[in-house]
């Protein structure tokens, strides 16, 4: 048998499946259907771990996901996970868990000093103590966080996988109980695509911990198996169970999570382990039932005190007994519940301490008829027994309730099962900002409207409490979902069973003890923070009133749990000190998620090489071939340089860049943003997005252009070539291709609508390979069929021809100051035009040059790149690039640019630089300062924006961003750098530092 | 002349070729990539009864004017893109057949407002088909694919596919559908895919 506390038979445990299993090292026995809650207790274990604050023993209180104590660190490292609840845990076969508060170990544990010193820990404590002074908070930081113990994150990366997935339905279902499964049921029988999702592994809800539940004539056990074969023959519901619905945002949009494999001892190595499912449903119905509240009496924290419907979950489904003499305390009928299934399990019930003056309900009535000991008007003052219950002292309640009578009478027993009457389950309904409203009568909050189109509650989680109210709601409530999405209803009527309730209650949010409240003993509201009832009055007195900030300064309802149990009796307890009503007091907001989820989930497989896309260039695979390094340009992922014989970065880019003026070099250029524009106002577009003049380009002629944006800031710069007589090719930089291509669009969807002008973005259909240096005519002629004179193709002009045998686009462009010519083919074709273009330039010792080449070789003529020299705070005046300015057109950005500011002299303004020593690099991002200072702070005028070492100066070269630059020329300045250095520069007169008439080009 | 086998597509350096099989599979998932498409991307005024006669002239095939739908005939697929955009695909063509329908078009859109601009050098085709091919697409991509809301085989849509902009094209109810992403994209999504679907059992085949 596994565990000692076992039942033979009954539940839905697998009684001949033994799992076997540690906690805190040591080895026990489970049933395949338990939980490691249900497993421990079964064989005999209520105490899991110390508390938060003051270490006191505490035990599995619930059987659900409300649970405050039970948290545990499942696993080894490194799927180690901390916070479980060992509630939702499903046993697998090798399971290892610890408790995970407790230190040096759980029996001994030296925090329980805490306990000793409580009268010192009071509300809000953390934040009277240690926020002062405020620098030492990191320090006391690091101690409370290793005493408040909750759990350690696994150290090495997580080796599982998850998933995301989207998913749409026209009805989402959440909650696999009787509402649940009838509502399921009804609209997935009219027609409608149906989603139920359940937390649990098994369909069925409260029904599962309940015995004797007959539905349409039938044990539940088989309404709720037929209902499951129904579902999963209609084709178009789908059931996911283990999936837990964590968040409920706008718009019908929900937040699952489903637990693939975590109770496989051996998951199949292709299965994720959780998916997160974002869900998009037109209607939903909250079927989430409803969670019991415990009663608030002294040292209710007691190992062995749970909740009634826990025990009887634990006696029916689990097939244990959670003790052998138990007291039931209640203030409502369904704690009778526990006692009439606790004694058929041969449990004994020493008494049912029940606050109510005269005992009624059905249940009560049954309990009476087989002779249960009921003490009506009682209640338990008192628990004895540290790390397990042994005695309670029950006494008379006064009529108020507020105070005990008479000399308490004590019971021996080793469980105590407590009801305080139900919470329905409305975190989701809220989390969609659903408003609440009270019900007096069985003292809960109930879904009132609902925020948002298309959301129902139903069954417990609507307040309606009875199996056969469940059913019908749940089977109108489908219906009702179904025929909103335009599916006619089925005519099934809705399953029947007895209606039974829990009333009568007597609504006692906190039970009088012997000793004034805070004295000797604790009432503990929630288990999970230690919060007690005094501590809610403490926060009163002085002066919190806003249940929010009640919330704050006692941590009441917070963590793991989000105060699931504890809520409702915190408001109750505040109302009754305030005396006003709950209602007036309101509850705190709800928040997703309804329990903690794993991170994992959200990176689902974003993770590694699929993190973000690599964008590759049809030459890619030359470029890895030939032992490239690459940078991240964007998402694109471009040769950076080529390395050869071991040579370092420095050598290999001085290699390339002289190679490119001696003789000749090759660049993979196909990422920078090509947009083809057409039509009979293209001239005119082009006219007012540049900043110069562009209606009087002649076909075959390019042109380089400035774009701003409306502020007057340098957006982008490229070269436009006319191709036809309605017909332009603009080529944007690498990064900006996507933005400008937006920003084309929303002037021409929005400001100019008349122009007839159609953009696409063509940046992909070509390869891009640039032939730069001296010998680059004389390899394009080898190889193409264009004429390449100068008269015929000359500078800033634009050709169609073959090259390599293939349709090319030819344009004599430069961003090197070399005779240059960037060759645009069918992408298809880039490996075999660059490949036949390497091979045949062999002879004139064509050299592949790489992104870094590119930018030394552009700077060594003061061409600048956007992102680089500018920052979107930089105009073309401040470039020195008025020449690119037309004075007599208007464009985009025009009317800023005459703004005062604009003409301010000491904007900061592109100045060349060069160092005093011309062996010193300045680094890029370097301040520049007129006079060192011997520490920071110091005026600072600008910043170095491009350096680089240039073999073809034969020295360092840079430019830089200077307030009032264009009038520095000739001064010093001096970049005091981190390290400790300085470095003397000199503002150059120019920052064209190679062939500065262009001879070259021509 | 350069000859034609010399062209790549996308994904040529995966060599796909190599472990792909033909014959039947008991996989959720069938992938395949469908090298070297055709495609035009068409701009123009649909209310222009000249630019809808011309394109039917051109094309034999009627412009689709209902969203997110596409005509097909004769080899040729016509995907609506957007009010005034379109995109004309091929498959199995030879290797200048995409500038040739273009310079059809163009012709035959001479002196109207339109723009054609040949696009498949820029794309990759994918092919998604399999009992799990819906399941793999909703990991990554928003829309519902489901045929109530999607409609089924002629439909196409633009939309995200993980972190890759896509244009997608169901071509079968079994469910089969065509994937265009931009070429740079293609071997991120290709790598995706398989990731997604492992868990269906994901076959590579021969297109």
């Amino acid at each position: 048998m596994a565990g000692r506390m076992r039942l033979p038979q009954g539940g839905f445990v697998a009684h001949d499946e033994l799992l076997t299993f540690t906690f805190n090292g040591k080895t026990y026995k489970g049933l395949a259907g338990d939980t490691l809650a249900s497993a421990l207790l079964a064989n005999g274990i209520h105490m899991v771990g110390r508390s938060f604050k003051y270490h006191r023993p505490r035990g599995i209180v619930s059987a659900g996901g409300e649970e405050p104590n039970a948290l545990m660190q499942v696993g080894d490292d490194p799927r180690s996970e901390p916070n479980l609840k060992a509630t939702q845990v499903e046993l697998v076969d090798g399971l290892k868990a610890k408790s995970q508060n407790a230190w040096p170990s759980l029996e001994f544990d030296v925090g329980a000093l805490n306990g000793l010193a409580s009268r010192f820990l009071p509300a809000g404590f953390y934040y009277k103590t240690f926020m002062w002074p405020a620098s030492a908070w990191m320090t006391y930081e690091h101690f409370i966080r290793r005493a408040a113990g909750l759990g350690v994150s696994p150290r090495q990366r997580d080796p599982d996988r998850y998933d995301k997935t989207f998913a749409h339905c026209d009805v989402l279902v959440v909650g696999g109980g009787p509402a649940g499964l009838a509502a399921a049921l009804s609209a997935g029988r009219a027609g409608a695509r149906v989603i139920l999702a359940e937390q649990d592994h098994l369909l069925g809800g409260a029904l599962l911990n309940t015995q004797g539940e007959v539905i349409d004539g039938q044990p539940a056990r088989d309404w709720i198996a037929a209902a499951e074969a129904e579902l999963a023959a209609l084709p178009e519901v789908r059931v996911l169970k283990r999936t837990i619905c964590y968040a409920a945002f706008d718009h019908n949009f929900f937040g699952l999570v489903e637990s693939v494999t975590d109770h496989l001892p051996r998951p199949p190595e292709n299965l994720p382990r959780k998916r997160l499912w974002k869900l998009r449903t037109k209607q939903v119905v909250y079927c989430a039932g409803a969670i019991e509240r415990p009663l608030v009496f002294a040292d209710n924290d007691r190992p062995g005190v749970m909740t009634a419907s826990a025990v009887q979950s634990y006696v029916n489904r689990y097939a244990l007994r959670p003790g052998r003499r138990a007291v039931v305390f209640t203030n409502n009928d369904s704690g009778y519940g526990a006692a009439l299934d606790m004694k058929a399990a041969g449990i004994e019930v020493a008494a049912v301490v029940d606050a109510r003056q005269v005992p009624a309900g059905p249940l009560t009535e049954r309990a009476t008829a087989l002779g249960l000991r009921i003490l009506g008007g009682f209640a338990i003052v008192a628990v004895e027994g540290a790390r397990r219950v042994k005695r309670v002292r029950v006494a008379e309640l006064s009529l108020d309730g507020k105070t005990v009578t008479g000399v308490p009478e004590a019971i021996d027993c080793d469980l105590v099962a407590s009801s305080g009457g139900w919470n329905p389950t409305v975190h989701l309904f809220c989390q969609a900002k659903g408003k609440l409203r009270w019900d007096d009568e069985h003292a809960c909050f109930l879904p009132d409207a609902a925020m948002q189109t298309g959301q129902q509650s139903a069954g417990a989680a609507n307040g309606r409490f009875g199996l056969g109210s469940c059913l019908r709601e749940g089977t109108e409530a489908g219906a009702a979902a179904a025929a909103a999405c335009g599916f006619a209803p089925s005519d099934t009527a809705a399953s029947q069973a007895e209606d039974r309730d829990f009333l009568p209650g007597r609504w006692i949010w906190l039970v009088p003890g012997e000793h004034p409240l805070g004295h000797k003993a604790k009432h503990f509201v929630d288990q999970q923070n230690d919060v007690t009832a005094a501590d809610l009055k403490l926060a009163l007195r002085e002066g919190y009133r806003s249940i929010e900030h009640v919330k704050r300064y006692t941590t009441t309802g917070m963590a793991t749990d989000q105060g699931k149990m504890g809520n409702v009796n915190a408001i109750g307890i505040v109302a009754d000190e305030v005396g006003g009503h709950l209602p007036e007091v309101g509850v705190t907001t709800f928040r997703p998620p309804y329990t903690p989820v794993t991170f994992g989930v959200f990176a689902g497989r974003d993770v590694d090489n699929l993190l973000d896309p690599v964008r590759r260039t049809p030459m890619h695979a030359w470029h890895e071939r030939n032992g490239a390094l690459f940078e991240d340009v964007g998402q694109w992922r471009r040769a950076w340089y080529y390395p050869q014989h071991g040579e370092d970065m420095h050598a290999a880019v001085n290699r390339e860049v002289k190679a490119v003026r001696d003789s000749l070099g090759i660049l993979d250029a196909t990422t920078l943003g090509k947009i083809d524009i057409q039509g009979p106002d293209a001239a005119e577009f082009l006219n007012r997005v540049y900043t110069n003049a562009w209606l009087k380009l002649g076909i075959g002629r390019c042109r380089y252009g400035l774009m701003l944006k409306e502020d007057g800031m340098v957006m982008d710069d490229g070269v436009t070539t006319r191709l036809g007589e309605k017909h332009y090719l603009m080529t944007t930089t690498t990064g900006n291709a996507a933005a400008v291509l937006g920003h084309l669009e929303d002037y021409l969807q929005t400001e100019w609508p008349d122009l007839q002008v159609y953009l696409t973005s063509v940046t992909e259909q070509f390869a891009t390979m640039t032939l730069s240096g001296p010998s680059a005519r004389r390899l394009l002629a080898d190889v193409s069929d264009a004429d390449l004179s100068p008269e015929a193709l000359p500078h800033m002009a634009y050709t169609a021809a073959k090259v390599a045998g293939v349709p090319a686009r030819i344009f004599r462009i430069s961003f090197t100051g070399e005779l240059s010519y960037e060759i645009n083919v069918p992408a298809s074709f880039g490996m075999a035009v660059w490949q036949t273009l390497t091979t045949a330039g062999e002879r004139y010792g064509i050299t592949p040059y790489g992104t870094e080449a590119m930018h030394v070789l552009r700077a060594e003529k003061g061409y600048i790149i956007v992102g680089q020299e500018t920052d979107g705070s930089v105009t073309p005046h401040d470039l020195g690039m008025d020449w690119a300015v037309s004075k007599t057109k208007d464009f985009v950005g025009r009317r800023s640019l005459s703004r005062e500011d604009m003409a301010r002299p000491d904007r900061k303004q592109l100045v060349g630089l060069l160092t005093k020593d011309p062996k010193e690099v300045l680094p890029e991002g370097a301040q520049l300062v007129e006079k060192v200072l011997p520490q920071p702070p110091m005026p600072m005028l600008g910043h170095v924006t491009s350096s680089y070492h240039s073999p073809n100066c034969g020295r360092s070269i840079a430019m830089a961003l200077v307030k009032g630059g264009l009038a520095r020329k000739g001064e010093t300045l001096f970049a005091p750098l981190g390290d400790g250095r300085t470095i003397a520069c000199v503002v150059a007169d120019t920052c064209v530092f190679f062939d500065p008439e262009g001879e070259r080009l021509k | 002349m350069i000859e034609t086998y010399l062209r790549q597509s996308a994904l040529d350096h995966l060599g796909l070729a190599g472990h792909s099989t033909a014959a039947p599979t008991e996989a959720g998932v069938q992938l395949s990539e469908k090298p070297l498409p055709v495609a035009v991307n068409l701009r123009g005024d649909s209310g222009d009864a000249a630019f809808v006669e011309a394109v039917r002239e051109a094309l034999g095939l009627a412009l689709p004017t209902l969203p997110n739908t596409a005509t097909t005939g004769e080899g040729l697929a016509l995907l609506w893109l957007g009010p005034d955009e379109w995109l004309a695909m091929q498959h199995d063509a030879a290797a200048f057949a995409e500038a040739q329908l273009a310079t059809k078009l163009r012709k035959a859109l001479d002196g109207l407002h339109a723009a054609v601009t040949e696009m498949g050098e820029s794309l990759c085709c994918l092919s998604l088909a399999g009992a799990q091919a819906r399941a793999v697409l909703a990991k990554g991509c928003p829309l519902d694919l489901h045929p109530r809301a999607f409609g089924g085989s002629g439909h196409c849509a633009q939309s995200l596919l993980a972190k890759a902009a896509v244009t997608l094209l169901q071509v079968s109810d079994a469910p089969a559908f065509e994937l265009y992403v931009r070429r740079s994209f293609a071997d991120y999504l290709w790598r995706w895919l398989e990731d997604a679907a492992r868990e269906y059992g994901v076959a590579v085949v021969r297109p």
